[in-house]
């Protein structure tokens, strides 16, 4: 706090490296996550495009790619995966989001532990460069899939990637501290820095969730962490941690890795719940129905996710008495997740509902995610795994979890939060286009996939045509179908990315809330300056959802806006 | 549902794909309701001019309600779903019957290993068949199955049986299977296993019994020292897939 005071006072010139690259200003750490974060979001759509374009067409040579050789397909399998959960969907959701947003919010100046966040984007940065350099080292990229499972990830004999598969767990690791640094901070900010009269249940959601999210992840890295280090010293030293032969055990990585794995979807899908709570009471003026039992059930969700990761491993060989625990605590965990989009519609009942573009992701991201939960019933209940186990049913049930919190939800905040970070508006007409193209395009590709996954389609591989069952031509449209789609989809960012390089220098100007939202980053000028809210920081009167209240002859009221007393209320 | 993608081999791929379509309906139907709900709401309560929004906190007890009484709904869904998903995994992975015969299957990189029991019908002897890549099982017979990896991790799945089962380095993990439909199908390796996971492919030859006889007694080994295939054979296999890498860079 000392050392973020002192700069506030400063007003002399900073150059461009320390404003932008050794800043500790929250809101600068929290651009850097974020344009990272989209930079690496490029890379991994980049994959997806290759592979996909592979399976639509396999053999032939790839636009702006060449040929995809088995190792290669692997590889981009691989590493899409990573890079798309660890370095798209953790460091926007999580970082970006809790950085930018955190100190505006709850009304401070900047996060508690300025240079512990500076540490913690340099950190992420390093593994950033460290997983990117890991494609061109000789052998090529880690191609044993996101889980990394041994005793292929922990021998080069097996994997044929001899530096890829230590680097891709180096850069791991090293994403994971990084957010051990950022998770602490949040945590410790919202705890002690929030505005005067600002009580626990007027936290706006999204804090909450970032919140929430931060303590599952610290409280759940830990095992992954060790397995990590366990896993990096079989692959570099010699040690024989998961190496049957020299009496180590293959089994026990993966129980460490899904002891994470698990909480990790809960993780990024909090923010992402966090973002669209905000956006729907904003945009449906509405307050937010049942904030308590929804911080509850996240709660609830939060601890439930500690006992569902061996449904990863029904088939894995495991005791199969454990399928009988996994499968009940696995469908229970519906149930939160039920309330939680109940509460959500439940919003919407009686409200005045605007669809501008945020509007628009907000409530696709529900019915999207609806559709992405309820096909976990069918994965989590180990009858029909047996069969459906890593088919495209999973791939495809877990893209529709994981695009609508990482791409879905990201595109509703970032329209939503843009005019604060830059003080323009993102234009609403390219904005919609953006919105149809991206849905669109997002179902053509995972339906199809649906379809695939039932009827057997295995996983990560490169060329079905050596499955005389998976051969067909009927089975090969719908590949192609999903792979068109997919290009559909990924031109229709190129619409998302002239819109917000040209909003930034030409969008329409916008005062400090546009959206008449009563949260308090509204209060702070748009783009707030370094220290948020000069010299006085805001004071808290009430709880942030609270639109078209009957004691307000406004639809909203400000969480800053001392209460005027009514006539009606005085005492005779 | 899905005996219409693919066909049902096995005694308990039909019990499988009835909690499949039962999850399917149950499922379905809160899926569509939901959802079918939440686009009304859009429709329903678009802003117009002068019109506030409703004040509803959720907080009191019939709004309370509103949100419990379905999720109490979804949890008796949610037990239905349970215990029948008990009854089959109980029946598909806990009870092993009594097998009519017995095979070995070894998975490796990227090849698997088939060790048919032979003339006399029993593992482990002189006159047990090796075929790499291929399956001859009899339809209707009770077969019990031993499943290793020389190697990484591999998966045994047998999509038209609903059957899947992981191969662990260092384990021999036992499972069954009693085929009711002849046939000639895929047999997947469906773990991630290294640079030719995708080409690790086999084809499973569900036989009546006679041609199964057939082909029994016209592949047993005739020599009486016939070791079972070693490495002899596994390089072959490994070559053959070398060069199958090649043609496909």
């Amino acid at each position: 706090m000392a050392d973020s005071a002192h700069s506030h006072d400063d007003h002399h010139e900073q150059s461009f490296w320390s404003k932008y690259c050794f800043s500790t200003d929250h809101k600068i750490i929290g651009f850097q996550y974020l344009f990272t974060g989209m930079l690496m979001a490029l890379i991994g759509g980049f994959f997806a495009y290759v592979f996909r374009m592979q399976l639509a067409f396999p053999g032939s040579s790839v636009p702006f790619f060449g040929i995809v050789s088995p190792a290669a397909y692997n590889s981009l399998v691989t590493n899409h995966g990573t890079i798309m959960i660890f370095w798209v969907a953790m460091p926007v959701l999580i970082a970006a989001m809790g950085n930018y947003l955190i100190p505006l919010m709850i009304g401070c100046d900047d996060m508690v532990f300025p240079k512990i966040n500076r540490l913690s984007y340099q950190i992420f940065l390093i593994s950033a460069i460290i997983l990117i350099a890991s494609f061109f080292v000789p052998g090529g990229g880690f191609g044993g899939a996101w889980t990394a499972y041994p005793p292929l990830s922990a021998e080069a004999k097996y994997n044929s990637t001899v530096f890829g598969a230590p680097m891709w767990l180096l850069a791991v690791t090293l994403e994971i501290v990084a957010f051990l640094l950022g998770g602490i901070n949040f945590i410790t900010t919202v705890m002690n820095a929030r505005a005067k009269g600002m009580k626990m249940y007027q936290i706006p959601m999204i804090v909450w969730m970032i919140v929430l999210a931060s303590i599952l992840f610290m409280a759940s890295v830990g095992p992954l962490v060790a397995g990590a280090v366990m896993l990096f010293f079989d692959q570099t030293l010699g040690t024989a941690f998961f190496d049957p032969t020299a009496g180590g055990d293959p089994v026990l990585w993966q129980h460490l890795f899904w002891f994470f794995g698990h909480p990790e979807v809960y993780v990024v899908l909090l923010p992402a719940m966090g973002i669209v709570a905000e956006i729907i009471c904003t945009f449906s003026r509405k307050k937010l129905f049942g904030y308590n039992m929804i911080l509850y059930s996240s709660v609830g969700l939060g601890i439930l996710s500690f006992f569902v990761w061996a449904h990863h491993q029904f088939i894995s060989g495991v005791d199969p008495r454990m399928s009988y625990v996994f499968t009940t605590t696995t469908l229970l965990i519906s149930i939160p997740v039920a309330i939680m989009l109940f509460a959500y519609i439940g919003t919407l009942y009686g409200g005045a509902i605007r669809l501008t573009t945020p509007m628009l992701f907000a409530l696709a991201f529900i019915a999207e995610f609806l559709l992405g939960g309820v096909t976990g019933i069918w994965l989590g209940s180990s009858g029909t795994d047996i069969y459906l186990h890593d088919t495209y049913f999973v791939l495809a049930h877990f893209h529709y979890t994981f695009v609508p919190i990482a791409i879905i939800a990201t595109f509703a905040a970032i329209y939503y939060w843009f005019p604060k970070m830059f003080g323009r508006k993102m234009n609403e007409l390219w904005g919609k286009i953006h919105f149809w193209g991206t849905i669109i395009g997002f179902n053509g590709i995972f339906i199809p996939l649906f379809v695939l996954g039932a009827a057997g389609q295995h996983r990560r591989i490169y060329n079905y045509q050596h499955f005389p069952d998976l051969a067909g031509q009927n089975m090969q449209d719908l590949r192609i179908f999903a792979t068109l789609s997919l290009v559909f989809m990924l031109l229709f960012q190129i619409v998302f990315i002239v819109n917000f390089i040209v909003s930034l220098r030409k969008g329409e100007k916008v005062g400090n809330n546009p959206w008449k939202a009563n949260t308090l980053e509204w209060v702070a000028a748009s783009p707030p300056p370094h220290g948020n809210f000069g010299e006085n920081l805001p004071v808290v009167y009430r709880g942030p959802y609270e639109y078209s209240s009957p004691d307000h002859d406004k639809d909203y009221w400000p969480q800053n806006e001392p209460p005027v007393v009514k006539q009606s209320d005085t005492p005779a | 549902m899905l005996e219409y993608l693919v066909p049902r081999a096995s005694s308990y791929a039909a019990d499988i794909d009835f909690l499949f379509d039962l999850i399917t309906y149950l499922v379905g139907f809160w899926f569509i309701l939901t959802l079918g709900y939440f686009f009304y709401l859009i429709f329903r309560y678009r802003a117009k001019d002068g019109q506030k929004a409703e004040y509803i906190t959720g907080e009191t007890h019939k709004q309370k309600m509103a949100i419990e009484i379905p999720h109490y709904l979804i949890l008796v869904c949610d037990a239905a779903i349970i215990v029948f998903t008990f009854i089959v995994w109980t029946d598909v992975k806990i009870t092993q019957p009594e097998p009519d015969e017995e095979i070995r299957i070894v998975a490796q990189q990227w090849a698997w290993s088939f060790y048919h029991a032979g003339p006399d019908g029993l593992l482990g002897t002189d006159d047990d068949i090796a075929r790499v890549d291929e399956l001859h099982v009899e339809v209707g017979k009770t077969y019990r199955f031993h499943l290793e990896s020389t190697d990484v991790m591999h998966s045994f799945s047998v999509p038209v049986f609903r059957l899947k089962q992981d191969a662990v380095p260092g384990r021999v993990i036992q499972g069954w299977f009693k085929p009711i439909k002849t046939g000639e199908w895929d047999i997947q390796c469906a773990e991630m296993c290294g640079v030719a996971h995708g080409i690790m492919a086999a084809r499973i030859f569900i036989e009546d019994a006679e041609t199964h006889t057939a082909w029994v007694a016209a592949n047993a080994p005739t020599m009486v020292a016939n070791t079972p295939i070693q490495d002899g054979s596994m390089i072959a296999s490994n070559l053959s897939i070398d060069l199958q890498l090649k043609e496909d860079i």
